[in-house]
């Protein structure tokens, strides 16, 4: 009998649109949604991470304070195309809300899949920054957008 | 003239008496004239509503953002602790064990509370379900939803967590809970009106400082309650913020 080896993963450079550089490890081990709970996080208006939920917490592998203070691209998982986030970005900075599938990356390498939703928050008419409310998927629209995002990123 | 006070039609029935009681002890501590009025479902809460007819609600969550955003009404505190979580239910005899077992076509047991059925279509949603391929059988009460899962009428039903508690561990028993929703951030608030907006900072001196006479703390008991805790127009902008990603 053949052994079945969980898989070790790889190393993946990532270029945020800020210009840093960073050094990711991905495997390809998915963390299962958490049944009916909802995943919150809000960002300034750059994308930095004021606050967030327990279960956001929970799902990232990160600790609170790891998160908050950070950009959210800390979340990046290599298989997503950027063009979905500069959508995202240009969808909420107009003031409206963006809708999509994620893949996100764990701090331990693993990913999770959500159903995202980002909302600019506006106070007496102003931006003031965003905040995005996470929901389980179903499988289907998630074998999709995995086939989408990799016909996204073919050179 | 008097003012006029509602409750949101989500608080289970044997807490009627407890609201008047409660409603009594305000006008006391106010001084001023309280009337009471409860409605017996959210279509006609919202026409009194809309006809001006409500200066002081404690209300569930989307309806506090209409007033907020729409009205002019002003968030001043929520019982502390328990958000407003719901579950979906089917009876005990349903081949269903989880969600994604669903299937397409099965028919929903729920109320008109905005809260409750828009939660229970989130926890749909890993199914594939939504409303083009369920049907949905309104009901007035809680019990009827219960009582519709029961006889059969209903594949699975919505219940808010607090009236499938409420149920007698006989019923309990014919019911299994699906997925409890685990939302944490949503709840109800208390909130009043432009007519009583002069009044807001004493009422809710009154209600944050309510749980220090045993008798008080008694009172807020038999509404499920602990205490009340302040709240900033903030916490309740960053609840409406979160409505809206509900919503769509
Ligand atoms: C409120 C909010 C929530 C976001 N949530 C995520 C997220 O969960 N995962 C993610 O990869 N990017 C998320 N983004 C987008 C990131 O800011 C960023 O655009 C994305 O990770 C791509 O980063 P990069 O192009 O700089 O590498 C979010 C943005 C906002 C404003």
């Amino acid at each position: 009998m053949e052994d079945v080896h969980p898989s070790p993963g790889t190393t993946h450079v990532l270029i945020h649109s800020d210009g840093t550089t960073r050094q990711v490890h991905v495997t390809d081990i998915e963390t299962p949604y958490p049944h009916g709970k909802l995943i919150v996080s809000r960002t300034d208006t750059r994308g930095i991470i004021t606050q967030c939920n327990p279960s956001f917490v929970d799902m990232s592998g990160y600790t609170h304070d790891e998160l908050i203070g950070q950009p959210h691209y800390i979340l990046r998982h290599p298989d997503m195309p950027a063009a979905t986030f500069q959508a995202l970005w240009s969808t909420v900075r107009a003031g409206r809300q963006w809708n999509g599938y994620v893949k996100n990356l764990r701090k331990d390498g693993g990913h999770y899949w959500v159903y995202a939703t980002v909302v600019p928050n506006i106070r007496d008419g102003c931006v003031v920054g965003y905040t995005s409310v996470r929901r389980e998927p179903s499988r289907d629209r998630v074998i999709a957008a995995e086939a989408q995002y990799r016909e996204m990123r073919r050179p | 003239m008097s003012f006029n006070f509602t409750v949101s039609p989500s608080f289970p029935n044997e807490r009627i008496s407890d609201w008047y009681i409660f409603n009594t002890w305000l006008q006391r501590q106010l001084g001023l004239p309280i009337h009471l009025e409860l409605h017996d479902n959210f279509g006609a809460q919202r026409q009194a509503i809309a006809a001006g007819r409500v200066d002081m609600i404690y209300a569930n969550p989307f309806d506090a953002a209409l007033l907020v955003r729409d009205k002019g009404f002003q968030a001043i505190a929520r019982p502390e602790g328990n958000a407003d979580e719901m579950v979906v239910v089917v009876a005990a005899d349903s081949p269903a064990h989880s969600i994604p077992e669903l299937p397409a076509g099965i028919r929903l047991a729920c109320t008109d509370d905005p809260c409750v059925n828009t939660l229970g279509r989130i926890l749909l949603e890993p199914a594939n379900l939504e409303a083009g391929n369920t049907r949905e059988l309104r009901r007035e009460t809680y019990i009827q939803v219960t009582k519709a899962l029961l006889r059969g009428d209903a594949d699975a039903g919505f219940l808010p967590v607090e009236a499938f508690n409420g149920l007698s561990p006989l019923v309990r028993r014919d019911l299994r809970v699906l997925v409890t929703s685990q939302i944490q951030v949503i709840h109800h608030v208390f909130l009043v009106g432009p007519a009583l907006l002069p009044h807001a900072e004493a009422i809710a001196r009154q209600l944050l400082s309510m749980h220090q006479t045993e008798k008080e703390r008694a009172m807020l008991a038999a509404l499920g309650a602990s205490r009340w805790q302040a709240l900033e127009q903030e916490d309740v902008e960053f609840m409406i913020d979160i409505l809206s990603t509900l919503t769509s």
